[in-house]
């Protein structure tokens, strides 16, 4: 090793430490009793009973459920619309097929969250506010995906697509058979992305809801730590850890496939 | 009409209609709204032409807004883009514990940044947050970073560099990957030293990905912004109210709905804009390759 070398992981563990020492931190209040959580001691004994402290004092379990359903729902309706979306646009002829594909785009240019009060609107009239799928609607149909997805259908080789049909293939069982085998990693890449981002949406679902039955993690946790009533940091740390636990736990599980399915992301 | 044609709007239309009910659609009403009033009570809404538009040009606080916008683009930005390099530089470099490296960066990306904010307001705890007790060790005196209109807008943007560097440093390392190592090597072949080589060759490799990360970063800074509405409620006196905040408020907490749609306007235009320099940038792009 170069004298290059060893400065460059001096600096590279420097700035990894700092980098993760207020997760680090968060970590070490919530398994540490409230008293250690104003002096850091590296000897104060270590403690479970933040999660379940945390965990009666709001109703974590139903805001569980109800991202779980959340995620589920909308990433579900998304696959499919946008399967048929995308094969459309890869695989049929048909007049204004342009100009419906850039309409689609538009979608990565004024995102659903923008365009609160109107949406807000929409969902008053369609009777859908303070429920989960009032949170979900807008989303479902996902113009990336159906750009992604597009993409891949695009490389399925034509001689497959030819061969399934001569065979007297329906375009249903052309589109199950031989083209969503094929995207596999595009689905899985999007899956990982979808249910992060959805795991993780917070001012729309603020907005739409107002009781606990459709309130997701996100807007429950913020409410939970705003209010105030001289919670403990330590339990509001352990409410913190245990509302981002999955996809944490997912994520270093699977570090390479988010990993990728992130950079797909990016690559639009 | 075609069977084919046929096919394809059939399985279009769900898509179609969700797209058109909930961006097509509100996109323009929100123009429509614009310039009309928000109904009150008895009095319904009426046609008020640019009203609500000069109304805006003579609001300080939407002024205040834009710059603390423009402000909180300009420190999170190039932080967090720097940083990122210098992140994917040392992740792809001959580094012992590469992985443990790559984790610690990455890992906030994962997080939701209501999570986030929460694990930075206790950082930031004045008197006895760990910064705090740091300053402490040195006999410095506790302060409200949060709290202080001077600083409280920088707080929350160191928030949202922790959060995105490690995002955009996975583009970096995609990046770095695709400089043929032959290059480098026919470089240090030729005497030159590493900051020559990092200059002369990394650098302007990487621009096209540079530019197309500085893109997202900037519509990062208009949009993600939920640790505020956490951490500081747009306070201490306006200092972090930011424009997508500022729509919040007055959309649902003074329930202008006319003047919220006025200020969507102007967000949309931003986004506009920003996703043609997008554009621009990825045919610019394809010509480097």
């Amino acid at each position: 090793m170069s004298l290059w070398d060893k400065l460059a992981t001096l600096g590279g563990w420097l700035l990894a430490i700092l980098w993760i020492a207020p997760l680090a931190y968060a970590v070490w209040t919530a398994f540490h009793p409230a008293a250690y959580e104003t002096h850091f001691d590296l000897l104060a004994p270590l403690t479970l009973e933040n999660f379940p402290a945390a965990w009666v004092q709001a109703p974590f379990a139903r805001y569980f459920l109800n991202t779980v359903i959340l995620v589920t729902v909308i990433l579900a309706v998304q696959l499919v619309l946008g399967t048929f979306a995308a094969f459309a646009f890869a695989r049929l002829r048909f007049p204004g097929k342009q100009v419906l594909f850039l309409l689609v785009l538009l979608q990565l240019m004024v995102m659903p969250d923008v365009l609160l009060v109107e949406n807000y609107r929409t969902m008053r009239i369609l009777g859908l506010t303070d429920s989960i799928v009032g949170i979900g609607l807008p989303y479902m149909a996902s113009a990336f995906f159906i750009f992604l997805l597009r993409q891949t259908f695009l490389q399925v080789p034509t001689e497959l697509d030819d061969a399934a049909r001569i065979e007297g293939a329906s375009l249903l069982t052309l589109i199950r058979r031989v083209y969503v085998p094929l995207a596999k990693p595009t689905y899985v890449a999007f899956g990982l992305i979808s249910v992060s981002a959805h795991w993780n949406n917070y001012v729309w679902p603020l907005i739409i809801t107002n009781s606990v039955s459709a309130r997701p993690l996100t807007v429950g946790l913020s409410i939970f730590s705003a209010s105030d009533s001289g919670v403990h940091w330590s339990v509001i740390n352990a409410a913190t850890l245990m509302t981002s636990g999955p996809l944490l736990v997912g994520f270093l599980l699977f570090q390479r496939a988010f990993v990728q399915s992130f950079m797909r992301a990016g690559i639009k | 009409m075609r069977r084919e044609t046929i096919h394809a709007w059939l399985m279009l239309l769900p898509a179609l209609v969700v797209l058109a009910t909930f961006m097509h659609v509100p996109a323009v009403e929100t123009i429509i709204a614009s310039f009309w009033s928000t109904a009150r009570g008895a009095r319904p809404s009426h046609f008020v032409g640019l009203k609500n538009y000069e109304r805006m040009i003579a609001d300080p606080v939407f002024w205040q807004a834009m710059r603390n916008n423009l402000v909180y683009a300009l420190v999170t930005v190039p932080l967090s883009m720097g940083l990122a390099l210098v992140m994917a530089l040392l992740v792809q470099g001959r580094v012992a514990g590469r992985a443990f490296l790559r984790m610690a960066f990455f890992t906030p990306t994962v997080l939701p940044l209501i999570a986030v904010a929460n694990i930075w307001i206790f950082f930031y705890t004045p008197g006895f947050g760990l910064i705090d007790q740091i300053r402490g060790l040195f006999g410095l005196h506790a302060q409200n970073l949060l709290g202080t209109g001077s600083t409280a807008l920088y707080a929350v943007a160191a928030v949202a560099v922790w959060k995105e560097a490690g995002f955009f440093m996975i583009f970096y390392l995609a990046a770095l990957q695709t400089i043929p190592p032959t290059l480098i090597e026919a470089a240090r072949l030729e005497g030159a030293s590493r900051w020559q080589i990092f200059r002369r060759i990394t650098l302007p490799m990487i621009m096209p990905t540079t530019l197309f990360i500085s893109v997202n970063a900037v519509i990062d800074a208009v949009r993600l912004v939920d640790h505020i509405f956490q951490m500081t409620q747009g306070g201490p006196d306006n200092a972090t109210n930011i424009l997508f905040f500022y729509i919040y408020r007055v959309g649902f907490q003074f329930w202008d709905t006319a003047y919220a749609a006025t200020l969507t306007v102007v967000m949309i235009v931003i986004l506009s804009l920003l996703a043609l320099g997008q554009v621009v940038l990825i045919d610019r792009r394809v010509h480097y390759k």
